[in-house]
């Protein structure tokens, strides 16, 4: 381990210009969202209009519904999904297809969402051509975000089930407790950061998607990245620099929210 | 009939074998300690009565039930784990009450052995504590009660002492024979270190590379050992490697580089010309700086050290042995390096051994 | 686990392998299917790949799309434009990146923690937002021109957007995180006694750096190298809002040839050369992660 030590100098520029690189678009943005005059350059003065226009916007309020929904539906599924995939590449070493089960939770990860959504929107019509269904609007959009979501999960457990005492299982095996109780009470429970965080992280992930909703939504579904991003498209606008911060200052109590959980269940497993 | 009773088990894993054909038993109330050097398959053979591995071959037999199929909750045996295995997300109180709660025992019964089990080990004042708000000692002591909750015909300690400093380990030890004469359960424990087995336990059973090598109670062992590993392994010995012959009157071992052979104690009914060691314990040794009659070794002093309640002297010999003997008190006290000596000590205190 | 049983065990290995089979494997077999249809007016715009036709069946395939992605130089440019841009992006973020992650890993405690949050926090905001913000920092009128001029540095406004520079700027921006992240976790791993014995054997700061840290934070830079190299090959966000029409990434055709041309077979070609060259590294990082695992 890195000794404690100063970071020095160096390391205090490379800090700090890094960051600076990081984080001076966001700092703008919210800056600007309260910039009474339309334009960028222009400050004139301190006002919340933009936010005010941005509630009566309705589209981008049925959007961000929209998203909302989506999110939560995917994410649960994520979970479920990415659970059941963790512990499975965690504890059972040989399985038939393990090979292609592995590549199919790690490929998704790096193959560009444009390929991504372009399979699956094939996909969709396929079917609807053979079956009739399913007609693509915000179940579609579930499902492509939940195939993603999987894997983000499975790795996160994977990696917490590795570093999971197993002597506490077999301490409840032996205390009595059947398999299913041992799964119920014991390991979730042990596992639970990476529960969250993997949630969350598919919710944020779905809430972020751009590329895979366009290709797989329907006429009647738009999330709010494709509100959005018409919207640029057209160039800047001081309502999406509203609705920027606003989503900023979500995010950032989701992941305050997250980061506290796991500390508090970190401090409780820390045994040493 | 004995509480335990393991017949023949084996185990391998790939190459190698953990366990090969071990057969003991263990009898009601003991307090019996599995005692082994590392890797020698103690842990495996603890886990094969707990339920965690399935011998190849064997039978475990506990209360003359025969459980070697059986899954780790349907025994009634509870391990006390080597790292205490507390539930991090549960406090005190819920831990021990765990294994109740899946006996499906009534509310108040649960609550009522929880409070026993934390008077027992004194732990009463810290039923709402978190596993990661106790001391190490503290959490030992929870995960023995939550082991002991269910009354378990047989309990197992996996290396109770082992992450314990020093003086903890003194006062546990008092403390675990305390509480097992108090509920009267059989106890067995597996460790590595024999000052542990022997201070603690009533019937003792040395394991080297998968074998059971010697049971008996802790005096026979030391006394008696029934192998050279055994007479090595507990404690300090001094082994004599040679042939049986015609002593005065008496067996003799002869040994290579020894003018007169050793004489062996009355009752040694082996025949001449066996191969055999004597193991003698530092203790019996007799040291005097004037030559004597009868049987000794010359030897030099080459190193004493002091342990406070005697001294361990280190000898070296003409034939290049290095003799280990103790002597109480100060007694070492007018011996220096270099000192010349006679070693011997009464035949009868020596062990014949030829395995 | 002991004894979940035959069929718990079934249900966690089966459930989550059947659906990305059905919505990960199979789709990429679709694409593969289509990439060797015929364009054709109608829903869906694409010849099917079996048709009965009086006799028997008869397929249907054709490379013609795939003579097309090679005849056309558009595609090959679009390849290697991204290949290019990745790559730069890769070298960029891994010159801001290692500094910035050795500095982390070198601060103590609760500062760590707090940096290691900032670090993760532009990750989960919105990357279409972040993105975006660019625009107004880079256009004429933007932030960057107008305090350019202002300071009197230069006369007109530069062109910061819609081109190379831009592009570059927003995929860098975007992906700094994803290198800093292994970064880190290769540094925070090192022994720093290795670090000083190299010094008490007399060896100087850059040597030290070269010869010691370099190589043992290798795996963490092959790790964020990857992470960053194959997904920006295939980014479209960036180049669609930040890019021009010089800007050629073949994220960017594919979305093209499929919701503007409407040509459906084409795109799916892109899509499946695309693959086939990713496949490659994707599968060294699947070794090396499980080698990582085992150890």
């Amino acid at each position: 381990m890195i000794r404690a030590r100063t970071v020095g100098w160096l390391g205090l520029a490379a800090l700090t210009l890094g960051f600076g690189f990081l984080y001076a678009p966001i700092v703008l943005l919210v800056l600007y969202s309260f910039n009474a005059s339309r334009l960028v350059t222009v400050w004139g003065g301190f006002s919340p209009r933009w936010y005010g226009a941005l509630l009566h916007n309705e589209a981008f309020g049925a959007a961000a519904l929209t998203s909302l929904e989506v999110a939560a539906m995917s994410a649960t599924l994520s979970l479920v999904l990415g659970a059941f995939a963790g512990f499975s590449m965690a504890r059972f070493a040989r399985f038939p297809g393990r090979l292609v089960f592995g590549f199919a939770l790690l490929a998704p990860l790096v193959v560009p969402e444009v390929i991504l959504g372009l399979s699956l929107l094939l996909l969709f019509v396929m079917c609807q051509n053979w079956f009739g269904w399913p007609g693509r609007g915000m179940l579609t959009i579930t499902i492509a975000h939940a195939t993603f979501g999987v894997c983000f999960v499975s790795v996160l457990v994977r990696s917490q089930l590795a570093g999971f005492d197993r002597a506490l299982e077999e301490a409840a095996l032996d205390l009595g407790a059947r398999p299913w109780t041992v799964l119920m009470r014991i390991t979730l429970p042990g596992i639970s950061p990476a529960l969250v965080s993997g949630w969350l992280l598919a919710f944020t992930l779905s809430l972020d998607d751009l590329v895979i909703a366009s290709f797989v939504t329907g006429p009647s579904a738009t999330t709010l990245p494709m509100a959005v991003f018409s919207r640029v498209r057209l160039g800047v606008s001081p309502e999406v620099n509203a609705l920027a911060t606003l989503f900023l200052a979500f995010v950032f109590m989701l992941v305050a929210l997250a980061g506290w959980l796991m500390a508090r269940a970190e401090r409780r497993r820390r045994i040493t | 009939m004995a509480l335990l009773e393991i017949a023949g088990a084996s185990k391998r894993f790939s190459a190698k074998t953990a366990v090969d054909e071990v057969s003991l038993s263990v009898e009601r109330g003991a307090f019996f300690a599995l005692l082994g050097p590392s890797g020698c398959g103690k842990t495996t053979l603890l886990r094969m009565i707990a339920g965690f591995e399935r011998p190849d071959s064997g039978r475990v037999v506990i209360d003359g039930a025969d459980v070697t199929g059986l899954p780790p909750y349907a025994r009634p045996v509870n391990m006390m784990f080597q790292s205490y295995a507390l539930f991090p997300h549960m406090d005190v109180a819920a831990n021990i009450a765990f294994g109740l709660r899946q006996e499906r025992m009534d509310r108040r019964h649960i609550a009522a052995r929880v409070e026993e089990m934390l008077a027992l080990v004194q732990m009463e004042d810290y039923a709402r504590r978190r596993p990661h708000e106790l001391s190490g000692g503290q959490r030992q002591r929870v995960a023995l009660a939550r082991a002991l909750a269910r009354m378990p015909k047989l309990l197992l300690l996996d290396e109770p002492l082992a992450a314990l400093d020093r003086k903890l380990r003194a006062a546990t030890r008092l403390e675990l024979i305390r509480i097992q004469e108090r509920v009267g359960i059989t106890f067995l424990v597996v460790t590595h270190d024999q000052e542990e087995a022997l201070s603690m336990a009533t019937c003792v059973g040395i394991m080297d590379r998968g074998r059971l090598m010697q049971t008996g109670a802790p005096a026979e062992i030391y006394e008696r050992p029934a192998s050279r590993f055994v007479a090595g392994f507990v404690g300090e010995v001094n082994l004599f490697e040679g042939e049986l012959t015609a002593g005065f009157n008496c067996l003799a071992l002869a040994v290579t580089g020894l003018h007169e052979p050793i004489p062996l104690p009355s009752g040694t009914g082996l025949p001449e010309g066996t191969a055999a060691a004597l193991a003698v314990r530092p203790e019996k040794l007799v040291l005097s700086h004037a030559p004597l009659v009868g049987f000794a070794i010359a030897a030099t002093v080459s190193s004493i050290g002091y342990l406070g309640g005697g001294s361990i002297i280190h000898l070296a010999t003409p034939q290049g042995w290095v003799l280990k003997a103790y002597l109480p008190g100060t007694a070492a006290g007018s011996l220096g390096r270099g000192t010349p000596v006679w070693a011997t000590w009464p035949p009868q205190e020596g062990v014949v051994l030829t395995q | 686990m002991t004894g979940l049983g035959r069929i718990g065990r079934l249900m966690l290995i089966g459930v989550p392998f059947v659906w990305l089979t059905l919505f990960f494997l199979l789709p990429l077999l679709i694409v593969v299917k289509i990439s060797l249809a015929e364009s054709s007016i109608g829903i869906p715009p694409y010849t099917p790949l079996f048709a009965t036709d009086g006799g028997g069946l008869k397929l249907h395939a054709t490379l013609a799309n795939f003579a097309l992605i090679a005849g056309d130089d558009l595609y090959l440019r679009a390849y290697l434009g991204s290949l290019g841009n990745a790559a730069l992006t890769t070298a960029f973020c891994l010159v801001i990146g290692y500094p910035v992650a050795h500095a982390i890993a070198r601060s103590q405690g609760a500062r760590r923690q707090l940096l290691l949050f900032l670090v993760v926090l532009p990750f989960w905001t919105s990357f279409l937002i972040r993105v975006y913000a660019w625009i107004a920092i880079l256009e004429p009128n933007g932030l960057l021109n107008q305090s350019l001029m202002a300071l009197g540095l230069i006369a007109a406004p530069l062109p910061l957007l819609n081109n190379q520079f831009s592009v570059q700027l927003g995929l860098v921006y975007s992906y700094l995180p994803f290198m800093i992240l292994p970064l880190y976790g290769s540094l925070s791993g090192l022994d720093q006694s290795l670090v000083e014995a190299a010094a008490d054997l007399g060896a100087r700061p850059l040597r030290i750096f070269l010869g010691v840290i370099l190589p043992l934070t290798l795996p963490g830079i092959a790790a964020g190298s990857l992470l960053v190299l194959i997904p920006a090959i295939g980014e479209f966000v960036i180049p669609d809002l930040l890019g021009g029409p010089d800007t050629l990434m073949i994220g960017k055709v594919l979305w093209d040839e499929f919701f503007n041309n409407r040509d459906w077979p084409v795109a799916a070609a892109v899509a499946v050369v695309l693959v086939a060259a990713l496949a490659i590294p994707v599968l060294a990082a699947q070794r090396f992660l499980e080698r990582e695992h085992a150890a």
